[in-house]
């Protein structure tokens, strides 16, 4: 077993600090010691996106990143997406009421990616749509509710309503 | 009658789901998400040769690496059970031996013969990398159409690698061969593929000392299947098991029953007296858990001069692997006993066989027996190609007319008057365009294009009503607050059940969804879980009942205290009230507090609470139907298959919530795109897997699927509710529908698919076939 060593990155605005080994990957550091169990280990290898969340504004994988690579960052997690307890993102109520999802395990890292995309595309084409969150697996919707909320939170992340 | 339920308000609304809140915002709860003092996290050391002798063992230097708490081996920790079998295996079956880890031997790649517990998951791994072993390979036992005749024995317990051989021959098939105007006949070949739930399995068991309790937390689909089946592998009572349900992500089949790992880690546990928990990764899962669809299907149909069916002859062959996940199963006897389907078959002969190979076990994947559509409505593509008819018009003249309902299938399936065949069939019909696609396939093909139409016309048995399947309780209480509890043992994981089961009590009892809360595992009544489409009808209702009764009672409580006629009352939202007065009125809390805090108050002899335990027992089958139509373009330089269009029309009776009912349909469908197209568990010739990851593996990705367009028609079941089960349907009718349109495409190269996967490499080879003779 290796050293320990000391880890310092924001998280959902709060500071967080612990120790790990320096092969501790991101996503087990912010499981385990940032308690973010909204972050979802799907494959660990980097395809299925279950993992993602975003780092210092890019979408990444939590799976493919070492806790240490991450020392000093600002992370989002799908748990710091939503403004309060009681109203949710706009990509996140789309989900809802889109029914994109269904067992809810691959949703945290859909919602992240979801996010990124619109911020990076905030008019995508349905085509653009479906390139845009291939990088993601969801094995129950069959994706027909998750572009139709993509669509909706574009539209209303741009001022359109629904 | 005062206490029937008031119009739908509910059912039938597309109610969001009660369970999105906390799931879009990361804060459901899985298996891994639990974490308890003291725990210890289990890894799984497993065969890279897929059959072979162990010949040495040394674990001592994985125990001696510091974190490690123990390393078991087959030896350690198989004497520790009293008996392996799933509830739906009976006990007198032949079965693969019962160990949870290999004992000297290994029979495929990923068969587990070692487990270590360590403080951490990098450190059991790490402890796996210093375990010393040494193995003598063998010859395995890969091909599944040889394993019968092969002298090496997958299990030599069991003396062959034929798991069951279950002839049915039929004289009267026979007779209606003669004369036969076309005889025809094809096998037809799936190939294997795994459910890939995004969750994989898990299990978190915590062994309480001296109270002799096991607490488990567990990815799983049935609660009570873990419940009955730890208890047994422990040898302690029922009530000794305390099985927590949190959310699972997904199983599609996976986690109905318990897998070798999950009873390691419930022994392990109680070994070491310290929590233990234990999460696949996703290779294990690829590799390890369950494999599907390993199957062939000989058929042989015969047809009159003018098209109309007269009899077929099955001959049906799968592959169960090693351990098939929950018992060796039999799917080959229903999916022959299926054929018929909603169809006039005439008189069926049919085999069916299953046998053993050095391959991940056979388990449950939603529509385990779908082989009977992939088979039939391939088979009548090809019918109608050999015979020069159209396979829509086909269909039309053999399809079962509303007329010749009730029907008995000559195989023993009896359907009721509530299937709509017909009615989908010509729904999905029209919502395609058929003639008109047709007319314009024809024209790419003038230039050169390669469109493709393939339909899959199905009736699934749903809610089967039989053994430990038969029923489902719910045991429903309004708390002094008003608030509703629903206490179920189903095992929701994706099918939207907190939401949808709060519709039906919410419509049954008059209150709001949002104030009914479903619980299910631990103090839930036995059942059998959700799986096998079957949770809409057999434990819906049982809620149905469970709210009915509690009805009837709150009407009582509330006329007696308003002094008025239960005739007069209605219940809704809450708030009971007298019709055409609803000055007049209570609330549900006002009604709950009397039941509970000032029973002094209530009518003479009636007694204190408000509660109801409700159990349905199901019909032996209630029978769901649709047509799946989709249209395709194929590239003939690159074989790559692009879908243009997917209709499903669908009878599930009435539906609870169709925004639940579409998606359940929608993510079966692109299930069976992805099988037909992308998915493939390969396996070389010397039993090693090559598709170990999501690279290899291939689940689609929203680029690689159209819209779906869905019709519904509403003939309702006679269950209470006149619902019918539709969580299995997509993933049954997509498979032939995408064969059947790359077939279609194809048929201008005089090409006969009978095998998937089609891959651009399978879809060249053919092309190339054709060119070469």
């Amino acid at each position: 077993m290796a050293d320990q060593v000391p880890l310092s990155m924001t998280v959902n605005g709060r500071t967080r600090r612990g120790m790990g080994e320096p092969r501790l990957t991101l996503a087990d550091f912010l499981r385990e010691q940032a308690l973010c169990t909204g972050v979802h280990l799907g494959c660990e290898h980097g395809v299925c996106g279950s993992c993602t969340v975003l780092m210092d504004g890019e979408a990444v994988r939590s799976c493919l990143l070492f806790a240490v690579q991450a020392e000093g960052a600002d992370i989002t997690t799908v748990e710091g997406l939503a403004p309060d307890d009681e109203t949710l993102h706009p990509v996140q109520e789309a989900f809802r009421d889109c029914h994109g999802l269904q067992c809810g395990f691959c949703t945290p890292g859909f919602v992240v990616s979801v996010a990124a995309f619109l911020e990076a595309n905030p008019d995508p084409s349905d085509d653009e749509i479906r390139h845009g969150i291939a990088g993601n697996l969801c094995r129950c919707t069959g994706y027909q509710g998750i572009v139709a909320a993509t669509r909706q939170a574009a539209a209303v992340l741009k001022g359109e309503g629904q | 009658m005062s206490n029937t339920a008031a119009a739908a308000r509910y059912v039938g609304q597309s109610v969001k789901r009660l369970e999105d809140p906390r799931l879009v915002t990361g804060h459901g709860r899985y298996v891994d998400d639990i974490v308890l003092p003291g725990m210890l996290h289990a890894a799984f050391g497993r065969s890279d040769l897929a059959r072979a002798t162990i010949t040495r063992l040394d674990t001592s230097a994985a125990e001696a690496l510091e974190g490690v708490h123990a390393v078991f081996t087959g030896a350690d920790l198989n004497s520790h059970n009293d008996s392996l079998r799933a509830s739906l295996h009976p006990p007198e079956s032949p079965s693969p031996p019962a160990n949870m880890l290999a004992d000297g031997d290994v029979r495929f790649v990923g068969d587990p013969y070692v487990m270590v517990v360590a403080d951490s998951r990098y450190i059991a791994e790490d402890a796996l990398d210093l375990v010393e072993v040494e193995f003598e390979p063998l010859d395995p036992v890969v091909n599944y159409e040889t394993a019968a005749e092969s002298d090496d024995l997958v299990h030599p317990e069991l003396g062959s690698n034929l798991a069951h051989d279950l002839p049915v021959p039929n004289p009267a098939q026979q007779e209606a061969f003669e004369g036969a105007a076309h005889i025809i006949t094809e096998t037809w070949h799936q190939h294997r593929q795994t459910n890939v739930p995004m969750e994989t399995r898990g299990i978190v068991a915590s062994w309480q000392p001296h109270a002799g309790v096991m607490e488990v937390w567990a990815s799983t689909q049935s609660p009570h299947e873990m419940q009955l089946v730890g208890a047994r592998v422990l040898g302690i009572g029922e009530h000794k098991i305390v099985v927590h349900f949190g959310d699972v992500g997904g199983g599609f089949g996976q986690k109905m029953f318990l897998g070798r790992e999950d009873m390691a880690v419930l022994v392990a546990a109680k070994l070491l007296a310290s929590p233990v928990k234990w999460i696949e990764d996703r290779r294990e899962n690829l590799l390890a858990s369950n494999h599907a669809r390993i199957e062939q299907m000989t058929v042989t149909m015969a047809v009159d001069e003018n098209g109309n069916f007269l009899a077929a002859d099955l001959d049906q062959l799968e592959d169960d692997g090693a351990y098939p996940l929950g018992g060796p199963a039999t799917p080959g006897a229903m999916a022959t006993m299926l054929y018929p389907g909603p169809y006039r078959m005439g008189p069926v002969s049919w085999r069916a066989r299953t046998v053993y190979t050095n391959t991940c076990g056979r388990g449950a994947y939603r529509g385990p027996w779908q082989m009977e559509s992939v088979a039939r409505e391939q088979m009548i593509d090809r019918v109608a190609r050999e015979i020069g008819m159209d396979p829509l018009e086909l269909r039309r003249q053999n399809v079962l007319k509303p007329d010749d309902l009730p029907y008995q299938v000559s195989t023993g399936l009896f359907f009721e008057t509530t299937i709509s065949p017909e009615q989908t069939l010509e729904q999905a019909a029209e919502m395609i365009g058929y003639d008109d696609f047709r007319a314009e396939q024809a024209k790419a093909r003038e230039e050169g294009r390669y469109l493709g139409l393939g339909m899959a016309l199905y009736i699934e048995p749903t809610s089967m009503g039989m053994g430990p399947l038969g029923t489902e309780s719910a045991m429903l209480r309004v708390e002094v607050d008003g608030h509703v509890n629903v206490f179920m043992g189903t095992g929701s994981h994706g099918q939207s059940l907190e939401t949808t089961i709060a519709q039906l009590v919410a419509d049954e009892l008059g209150v709001r969804p949002q104030d009914v809360t479903l619980h299910q595992g631990h103090g839930s009544g036995y059942g059998f879980g959700t799986g096998g489409s079957r949770s809409a009808v057999i434990a819906g209702s049982a809620a149905r009942g469970a709210a009915s009764g509690v009805r009837e009672k709150v009407v009582a409580i509330a006329a007696h205290l308003m002094e008025a006629s239960a005739d007069d009352l209605e219940v809704a939202d809450g708030v009971i009230s007298v019709k055409g007065t609803p000055a007049a009125s209570m609330t549900m809390a006002q009604v709950a507090a009397t039941a509970y805090q000032n029973s002094d108050a209530l009518p003479e002899g009636m007694e204190a609470g408000l509660e109801h335990t409700a159990r349905y027992k199901a019909p032996p089958s209630t029978h769901s139907n649709a047509c799946h139509i989709c249209t395709c373009e194929l590239d003939p330089g690159t074989g790559k298959v692009t879908l243009l269009r997917y209709v499903v029309s669908e009878d599930c009776g009435v539906l609870i919530n169709p925004m639940v009912v579409d998606g359940q349909i929608a993510g079966g469908v692109v299930q069976g795109i992805g099988g037909v197209l992308y998915e493939h568990c390969v396996y070389d010739e010397s039993g090693n897997p090559l598709a170990s990851t999501f690279l290899d593996y291939l689940v689609p990705t929203a680029a690689e699927v159209p819209d779906l367009e869905c019709g519904h028609v509403v003939v309702p079941s006679d269950t209470p509710g006149g619902h019918k089960g539709t969580g299995e349907g997509g993933a049954i009718g997509a498979p032939p529908a995408v064969f059947n349109a790359v077939a279609d495409a194809l048929a201008p190269f005089g090409v006969y698919p009978n095998r998937q996967p089609l891959d651009p490499n399978a879809v060249l080879s053919l092309i190339a076939s054709a060119s070469d003779s």
